[in-house]
């Protein structure tokens, strides 16, 4: 990017109403920095309690599916910086927040996490609530401690349809996209 | 037995366990990266206490937010309560509170309250 590119940079930024963006590789310490961010921004927003913890438990819950599915999902491009490497950018505009993050997936992992999507999509309220209640209950758990209701969770406090894009990098790469709007 | 007392952070909750009181308080937020890792010491508490524990054990759960992952390892802490209770040694009853609003807290204390063989209160207040 040429130095005379930054102001364009910052203009779209500012039109997209884009409040945080980070790019890297995503670590535990980022969380709780970006956490400790978007709360301050919430603070001095007026937000309401309820929008604050389903924007807050949004933001968590993304943000540690992709941390612990990174290193499965992701492809081995050889970098391992890279590898490892997402975004996550959260805008807000009117009073609603979308939460935004892209990664990059390994090609074979994308029909199971379309299938999981579209799973997800397909429920209302109330048969999320069931499905959460019925994985807490019955679901088994990883080493790593997730239990698979990442993605139900985020649903349900959205109270929106999950919106996602999985665009091919290459024919074993994929770069996946989740727009989560809690409005 | 001794007492635990786990400090609150930013991710992980405040831990109270009181053994001869019988008083068992989590309250704050529950967002640790290892939720296993965080539970372990309190399941292994509850162990100890289940051996001799107090006639009436209160359980305060004022939680703020948790995420997906300790919701696993909090209805873990729930079964073992439930199998303390089972030896008959001691009367279980769960405390749950929610700020005014937060029904995603309140239905979430609802879902544990049908999962668990435990009596729970959900008690909404102010502040949580």
């Amino acid at each position: 990017m040429a130095i005379s590119d930054v102001y364009d940079f910052y203009k779209r930024m500012e039109d997209d109403h884009i409040i945080l963006s980070f790019k890297g590789s995503f670590t535990e310490d980022l969380l709780t920095s970006i956490l400790h961010i978007v709360e301050g921004k919430m603070e001095g927003l007026n937000v309401n309690t309820k929008k604050k913890k389903r924007v807050f438990n949004v933001l968590v819950e993304s943000f540690q599916n992709l941390y612990h599915h990174i290193e499965e999902m992701a492809p081995n491009i050889g970098d391992s910086e890279k590898d490892k490497s997402a975004i996550i950018i959260v805008k807000y505009e009117s009073n609603r927040f979308t939460i935004v993050t892209g990664n990059f997936v390994n090609s074979n992992r994308i029909p199971e996490l379309r299938q999981k999507l579209e799973e997800v999509n397909a429920l209302n309220d109330e048969a999320l609530r069931e499905l959460y209640r019925s994985k807490l209950e019955n679901g088994g758990r990883t080493e790593k401690g997730t239990a698979g209701l990442g993605l139900i969770d985020i649903a349900r406090k959205s109270k929106n349809k999950l919106d996602y894009e999985i665009i091919d990098v290459t024919e074993s790469i994929g770069f996946f996209c989740l727009s989560v709007l809690i409005d | 037995m001794e007492n635990l007392v786990i400090e609150g952070t930013a991710k992980t909750p405040t831990v109270e366990l009181d053994a001869s009181a019988g008083k068992i308080v989590l309250k704050g937020r529950s967002i640790p990266e290892n939720s296993i890792e965080f539970y372990r010491p309190m399941q292994d508490w509850l162990k100890d206490y289940g051996t001799t524990p107090a006639g009436q054990t209160i359980v305060d759960i004022r939680l703020e937010y948790f995420n997906t992952s300790s919701s696993k390892c909090i209805l873990d802490f729930f079964k073992s309560l439930e199998s303390i209770k089972n030896d008959g040694k001691t009367n279980v009853t769960v405390n749950w509170y929610f700020e005014t609003d937060d029904e995603d807290m309140q239905e979430a204390g609802e879902d544990y309250e049908a999962i668990v063989g435990l009596p729970f209160t959900i008690i909404e207040v102010d502040e949580i």
